[in-house]
């Protein structure tokens, strides 16, 4: 669709309800997948509990959308960083989120983990890679 | 300099359209080019010309449309952001069975494609919110 590839990055501080900015930014992704940009996605402060497994928000009369990131992979969306430091501030593991692969098209179609756990200096890095930041 | 500039706040309650508002005008005023400004999350609030604010304080949406109308801005409201909130142009409020439309001079709504368009052309993105 465009000739030009950025590396684009999506910001998720927020947790997953309570405001909207989670729900918001995933529609954001899904829409950019289309542009054939290079994505990413972060996960720091309390975005990194949108990727928490079990989510049930029935009783909330929510919808849950956390699903929707296992689906990402399809969406060639496969670059998923979470801040260590956020995640040990909030007692949560690798093994609290969901366990969300891709399929690598280069290596036979190997289901690889999207999610990449950095330290809070190397996120500095992968920020400043960037050629779009969106912050949600 | 190219900017793309997002909102990403309502107005009044948050000061991002008002920051965003006067970095515009600054980075024009130095001859910079603004390719868009994106209203997202409770941003696409900005462009209801049915707010009625105080005489005494300042009339963001009036303060927008009017820079746009001057330099020629492309003021977008994220679709599906408005929707939920209930801003609509008469295209929307038509298809969707709505009595009105509510949307201010200047501002146009379109899909979030063009906040990745204007990403994607801009040479720096500058996101105002919370």
């Amino acid at each position: 669709m465009s000739e030009v590839v950025k590396k684009f990055l999506y910001v998720n501080r927020k947790a997953p309800y309570g405001t909207i900015y989670a729900q918001e930014a995933l529609e954001v992704v899904l829409i950019g997948a289309a542009f054939d940009q290079d994505v990413s996605l972060a996960f720091l402060d309390d975005g990194v509990f949108q990727l928490t497994k079990g989510q049930d928000t029935r009783a909330a009369g929510l919808k849950n959308f956390s699903p929707t990131f296992r689906a990402l992979g399809d969406y060639e969306v496969t670059k998923l960083y979470v801040e260590q430091e956020s995640l040990d501030e909030r007692g949560l593991t690798l093994d609290d989120l969901q366990d969300i692969q891709y399929e690598d098209e280069d290596d036979d179609y190997e289901e690889k983990p999207s999610i990449i756990v950095v330290s809070r200096a190397e996120m500095a890095n992968v920020m400043a890679d960037q050629d779009v930041v969106l912050s949600f | 300099m190219k900017f793309g500039i997002v909102v990403s706040e309502g107005p009044y309650t948050h000061q991002a359209s008002d920051s965003a508002y006067s970095f515009v005008k600054a980075a024009l005023a130095k001859g910079h080019e603004v390719s868009r400004v994106f209203f997202y999350h409770d941003g696409v609030n900005v462009g209801t010309r049915l707010s009625v604010p105080p005489q005494d304080d300042r009339q963001i949406q009036a303060q927008w449309t009017a820079l746009g109308k001057e330099h020629g801005l492309d003021l977008v409201i994220c679709i599906a952001a408005a929707q939920r909130r209930g801003l609509l142009d008469q295209n929307e409020a038509d298809r969707q069975g709505k009595d009105a439309n509510n949307i201010a001079e200047g501002f146009r709504i379109s899909g979030l494609g063009q906040l990745i368009e204007m990403g994607i052309q801009a040479d720096r993105t500058i996101t105002f919110g919370d």
